[in-house]
This record gives structure tokens, sequence and C-alpha cells, in this order.
């Protein structure tokens, strides 16, 4: 029985009058790669926001290694750091260098030396093949450039549990590649990973579990092939077949 | 104009320069304090005093310098607190200059879009951290030509102080003219103090605005 890593338990969030979440039963094992699907506004991204305790949540608990995570708590700092985050939009700070953005919380927030932490910031960059662009300002870079190296400034702290908000829907179709080779990279490397993504080829091929979220429930739970081939839920079903354009041919054709 | 009256007006006007650079420098000091304060509370929507700053920021920024100055100057006595002018001085331009500090502050605070306050914590620095190794470089760099056009702003201010009897330019020029009646050397001299003081700040300040602009943008 492999080790629970982040247990969410009977959570609920709302907002402004209506539950974006409502009674969320999750739990990460380590080691696993647990991806998040689901229609747009279903609180996916809520989701992971409440994880990282960035929303203030109405009810249930979140915790990383049998430690609650709360927004209250003294400690939350030092718990986030073991949370790596990495959003939609990047979020690199514009005013630092990419070498800068990845040492900044290393040094700040974990108190290592500067040398130490550059060393493993240029080690890490290399891996993800931006090594040579260290001293650029975020500006600088490409939409996939930006997300490698934010990838990178969450992998320093040497996270046990990364969250990726969609990080490839704001990218040209050509940069989405780069990035999802780096997240595969670190599925084989054995991270524990929770992804939300609407890349369904990628989640096919990097999830260990999918889980299908609507109106702020879980619909379905399966391993990818379960869950892409046989769907049991007739929401599952319909949520697929929204994203597959072949079956609305063929049903032209018989008719 | 009489160049024998200019020199020996020289001196004065060199000497209520210093005094306009000295009191104008601590009231502009003094102004950003409370700017950052008042900016700070607004910003991060401190209950109550986000309500005193809000009404403070309206006070200063909607009364002249003049009426504040009298207010202090003879107004506080009546309240049995005994001020000299260059305290008035001092006080009324910091009161001025904080309400106009704060509001440029808070909207270069405000440009720095949230989602990367949200970055730097997931990361794990403290708040504190974050609000000074991210939020607040990004937002001064966004305020500086405010900032910078309060600072001059300010210091033009100072030529009100004449009303409360310190002997700042303004007040030199007039006393001059009054004594004298050297019009024309006391205003030429006027200008040329007020320039001498103004026009390394506004480059300073251009410079400054072009050392603090990392990026434009893209994040």
């Amino acid at each position: 029985m492999p080790k629970a890593l982040l247990t969410i338990e009977s959570l609920v969030k709302n907002y402004g009058g209506g539950a974006v979440l409502n009674g969320i039963d999750l739990t990460v094992y380590e080691g696993e790669v647990l991806v998040i699907l689901g229609p747009s506004g279903c609180g996916k991204s809520t989701l992971l926001r409440c994880i990282n305790a960035l929303e203030p949540i109405q009810a249930g608990t979140i915790s990383l290694n049998g430690e609650p995570i709360r927004r209250d708590s003294k400690d939350l700092p030092r718990l986030r750091q073991k949370v790596g985050m990495v959003f939609q939009s990047y979020e690199l700070f514009p005013h630092l260098s990419v070498l800068d953005n990845i040492t900044l919380s290393p040094r700040k927030a974990q108190r290592r030396p500067r040398q130490e932490a550059e060393a493993e910031a240029l080690a890490l960059l290399d891996r993800v093949g931006l090594k040579d662009r260290a001293g650029d300002y975020p500006r600088q870079l490409s939409g996939g450039q930006k997300q490698r190296v934010a990838i990178v400034r969450a992998l320093i702290m040497h996270p046990e549990v990364l969250l990726f908000d969609e990080v490839t829907a704001a990218l040209d179709p050509e940069m989405v590649r780069e990035v999802l080779d780096v997240i595969l990279d670190l599925a084989r490397q054995g991270r524990t990973m929770l992804i939300v993504t609407h890349e369904m080829q990628f989640a096919r091929a990097v999830a260990d579990r999918v889980v299908l979220l609507d109106e702020g429930r879980i619909v379905e739970e399966a391993p990818p092939e379960e869950f892409f081939d046989h769907p049991k839920t007739e929401r599952a079903q319909r949520f697929l077949n929204t994203l597959t354009f072949e079956t609305v041919k063929k049903k032209a054709k018989n008719q | 104009m009489d160049q024998s009256v200019l020199r020996e007006y020289l001196p004065l006007f060199r000497e209520s320069a210093w005094l306009t650079l000295r009191l104008g420098t601590m009231g502009i000091l003094l102004a950003l304090v409370i700017g950052i304060l008042c900016a700070a509370v607004r910003y991060f929507r401190v209950p109550v005093l986000r309500g005193i700053a809000a009404a403070y920021v309206e006070v200063s920024r909607n009364t002249p310098l003049l009426v504040q100055l009298f207010f202090l100057y003879y107004g506080l006595p009546k309240l049995g607190v005994r001020t000299d002018p260059a305290v008035c001085g001092v006080a009324g331009l910091a009161f001025l200059g904080g309400g106009y500090m704060a509001e440029a502050l808070r909207s270069g605070m405000e440009a720095v879009e949230p989602i990367q306050m949200e970055s730097a914590l997931s990361l794990g620095l403290t708040p504190v951290q974050a609000i000074r190794y991210v939020l607040l470089p990004q937002a001064v760099s966004v305020s500086t030509p405010a900032l910078v056009a309060n600072v001059i702003f300010l210091l033009k201010e100072t030529s009100v102080f004449s009303a409360v009897s310190l002997m700042d330019l303004m007040f030199t020029a007039k006393d001059l003219i009054g004594l004298y009646y050297a019009t024309t050397e006391s205003l030429f001299l006027l200008v040329v103090f007020y320039l001498l003081i103004l026009l390394p700040v506004s480059a300073l300040g251009s410079l400054l605005e072009r050392r603090l602009r990392y990026a434009g943008s893209g994040t």
C-alpha cells in the first residue's frame, strides 16, 4: 500500500453564494500522478488553489503528511515550500533575471547560500534546456521557455508534491510539447503530481489515475485507460464526447 | 539689471535656498513615510485604518498648502500646542505630500497583479518577504514617475513657507523688493535659485526612472 501524501476530506469552498467545491474527498499517494479533468468552471483550478491555501475554505480539511494546511497557520510558508505550484500564466517575477527568479525562494525562504542555490538552479535549467538563458529577463523568453523556468523555480524548493494548473493553456501549440516533455520527465522520476489540464493525449500518457470534476464534485475516478476507453458514468461519457469531433461525423454519415 | 546689487543679494539668496532645500527635503522624506504607510493600509484593506487613510488623503490633497500652514501656525497655538515656523513648514509639507505620495504608491501597488503575490507565497516566502522582494520592487518601478513629479511639486510648494515667516527664497525676494525696490534683480535671482534646486532633481528623477524601468511588461 503506497503512502498517502496529500489528503483532502469533505472540502467545501463557496464563492459568492454558490458552492464551487462541494464535498471533495481525495487522496494522493506518494509517487502518483493524478490528472484532474473537467469542464471549465468545474472547480479544478480552485481545488489546486485551495491545496496551496491561496483560497479560504468553508469546510473540510487538507493535509500534507498528516499536517493540516490552513490559511491561519503560522507554519504556512514552511508547508507551502513542500507544495510546488505552477500557474497557467507563468507568474515569473518580471524585475528579476531567470536565475534570480529561481533562487529567490531558496535563498530567502530556506536560507540556502547563494552559491549553492545558483549551482542547483543552473543544473535544473540545464535539464530543461535553458542553461544559457540564466541571465535573461522573463520578457526575453517565449511562453514555453517561461513556463519551463516556472517549473524549475518550483522544483528548486524540493517540494513533495507539484501542482500544475493548466500550464499549457496559454501557450502556442508548438510550445506545448516542450513543456509537457518536462512534466513527463518529472513523472518518470517518480514525482508526486496533481495536474489540471485540457490536453487529453497528455493526460492519458502521464496519469496514474484520472479524476473527473463536475459542478464541484468528483463524478468519476479511474485509471486513464479505463477512463478514456470505458467511462462508467454518463457524465464522463458526455465530457469525452465534447472533446472528439469524430462522433459528430459518424452520426452525420449514418443519417 | 544692476550687477552690484546681484552680488550683494547673492549670499542672502544662498542662505534662503539652503533653508528651502533643507525644510523641503525633510518634509518630502516625511511625506514618503506617511505615503508608504497610507498606501499599505489601503492596499491591504486594514480595517478602520484604511478609512482614516482614505479620509486623510482627501483632506490633504483637496486643501491648499497655505491653508494647511495657517492652520498649523495660527490654529495649533490656540489648542495649546506651541510650534515654531520651521516645524510648521515641515509638518505642512509632509501633510500635503503624504496624500500625494500615498496615491502614487498605491496605484503602483495596484498595477501589480495579485497573482504575483500568490506566486511568491506559493513558493514558501513569508508575506513580508513576498511584499519586500516581489510586490514593492515592481510597485516602486511603476510609481517612480509619479513620485518624482511629487518631489518636484512639493519643492515648488515650499514657496508658500514665507507666509509663516520662514526665510525661504520667496520670503527673501519679497523682502528685498519691499525694502529696496530691486524688483528685477530679486526676481531674477529667485528664478535662478529655484532652477538651481529643481533642475538637478528633475534630471536625477529621469535617470532613476530609466534605471528602474526593468521590463515594461511581460511576466
